[in-house]
């Protein structure tokens, strides 16, 4: 019997051996089933905005900025906001929201977010492992199998705004998100990169990734970009922008450059412990920058409800 | 198997890996071949980050192509003392910006061909670069190398 084409089976199962779409279906079409994509997106009908943030490359601050972003939106008591991390290889959401350690609940309606603060929930596959230290070693399609349960089993209720973390690269969890969700009900990407041109080379495909899904691109943020001595004053470039930085790469791709961020020893601190370094460091400049770039975002999303609702 | 494997004529295979992206695992591989290259030895770098492949553009020879001969793919020699050579997907992408937006299965038979149909010839070290992650690319490179008794692996951090 066929295990359907949308089976983390499909193309593998006995019965697989001599159908024609064999070859298709092991390659890889172990894709989402355009009418579970339907049920899901019922499922998140009380979402007004989502916005995934990504990159090509890792270690560029992806997880940093989501929970800030997060954090951000939510200091606005009125507003309801969720926080999703997709990264099942190296979940780092959880540590960075001060919640180590916490259990998702299960109720007649689904899972429940982890709450952070009232209107802010969370949820990661970090909150699923016995232990922190524990590897989730899984092939492709168990991970989208996962991303489907977060997607359809959450209990996200009303949500003012869904922030998606995601795991650097164009591969299985990314392009999940896109069919499940929609590109057309995702506002956008928010695409995170450093200055190197190390990075910019693998941002670049990102960005080449979202026009090939049809994802809109909010815009780009540039962290790490300089770090300013707090004892001497003086400005370094610690990671120097060889090929001009996002900047260059903006104006060259025609993506808006939403701001760029600093470095600040204190970024990294208030990660590991949890904090929000908004809060603990609201003097630096840093913080400026974040909250400039998180403006833009709110505005741009803004925009584009009104938008929806013109077309309507 | 007809004839010799590829990796017949590697004394050492090692692997350079973090669960953690942007550490420094492609900046590490590079420097670790040229400092065996310094005191003499041959060596081979296979970059198995098929979504962001770095190490191309380490070496400066990111506009290089791959071909094909007897026994497989040719690697890429960094110069012509030939004592580093390499193989990426960088080199096989017709435009380098080209995202490679591949599930874990293609990515798979891809690493499989990497590991068993790259011309090495004789190498002191084989270096093996990965993505960030425990997921497809780490298991099938893992378990493509095993019959080759890898030296070890090197994990990779920053302090936080």
């Amino acid at each position: 019997d066929c295990p359907g084409t949308g089976s983390g089976q499909a193309g593998r199962a006995v019965a697989c051996q001599g159908c024609p779409n064999q070859r298709l279906c092991a390659a890889g079409a172990a894709a989402p089933d355009p009418a579970e994509a339907g049920e899901l997106r019922e499922r998140l009908r009380g979402v007004k905005h989502t916005v995934l943030v990504l990159s090509g490359k890792g270690g560029v601050g992806k997880s940093t900025f989501s929970a800030l972003l997060a954090r951000g939106l939510a200091a606005d008591e009125a507003k309801q906001v969720a926080l999703l991390d997709v990264d099942i290889c190296g979940p780092s959401i959880p540590k960075m929201m001060g919640l180590e350690g916490e259990q998702v609940h299960q109720s007649g309606s689904g899972w429940s977010p982890v709450y952070v603060e009232e209107n802010l929930g969370v949820m990661s596959v970090g909150f699923l492992l016995s232990s922190p230290d524990d590897a989730v070693i899984w092939r492709g399609p168990k991970k989208n199998g996962l991303i489907k349960q977060f997607l359809r089993d959450v209990d996200w209720g009303e949500i003012d705004y869904l922030i998606v973390d995601t795991p650097p690269g164009t591969s299985d969890e990314h392009l999940s998100l896109v069919q499940y969700l929609g590109a057309g009900h995702i506002d956008g990407a928010v695409i995170i990169t450093t200055p190197q041109e190390v990075s910019l080379q693998d941002v670049r495909k990102e960005i080449n990734f979202c026009r090939k899904v049809k994802l809109p691109i909010i815009g780009v943020v540039e962290n790490m970009s300089g770090f300013v001595c707090p004892k001497c004053k003086n400005e370094s470039q610690i990671f120097p922008p060889t090929t001009g930085g996002a900047e260059k790469m903006c104006q060259n791709l025609n993506v808006s450059l939403l701001g760029k961020v600093p470095l600040d020893p204190l970024i990294g601190k208030n990660c590991d412990i949890g904090q929000s370094f908004l809060s603990e460091a609201p003097e630096s400049p840093a913080t400026s920058s974040y909250r400039d770039i998180i403006q833009r975002i709110q505005e741009y999303c803004d925009q584009h409800h009104f938008q929806e609702e013109k077309s309507i | 198997l007809a004839g010799r494997s590829n990796l017949a004529g590697v004394q050492h295979v090692l692997l350079v890996l973090s669960g953690k992206g942007g550490v420094g695992k492609s900046t590490i591989s590079t420097q670790l071949a040229l400092a065996l290259r310094h005191s003499g030895r041959k060596v081979g770098i296979l970059d198995v980050d098929l979504c962001g492949p770095s190490i191309p553009r380490m070496f400066r020879v990111q506009d290089s192509d791959v071909h094909q001969c007897d026994s497989g793919w040719v690697p890429v020699f960094v110069d012509q003392d030939k004592s580093i050579s390499l193989m990426s997907i960088g080199f096989l992408l017709e435009k380098p910006d080209d995202a490679v937006v591949w599930r874990g299965p293609k990515k798979n038979a891809l690493i499989q061909q990497f590991v068993a149909d790259v011309a090495w010839g004789d190498l002191d070290f084989l270096i093996v670069d990965t993505p960030p992650g425990t997921s497809d690319e780490h298991l099938s490179t893992v378990e493509a190398l095993r019959p080759y008794k890898p030296l070890g692996a090197i994990l990779v951090t920053t302090p936080q």
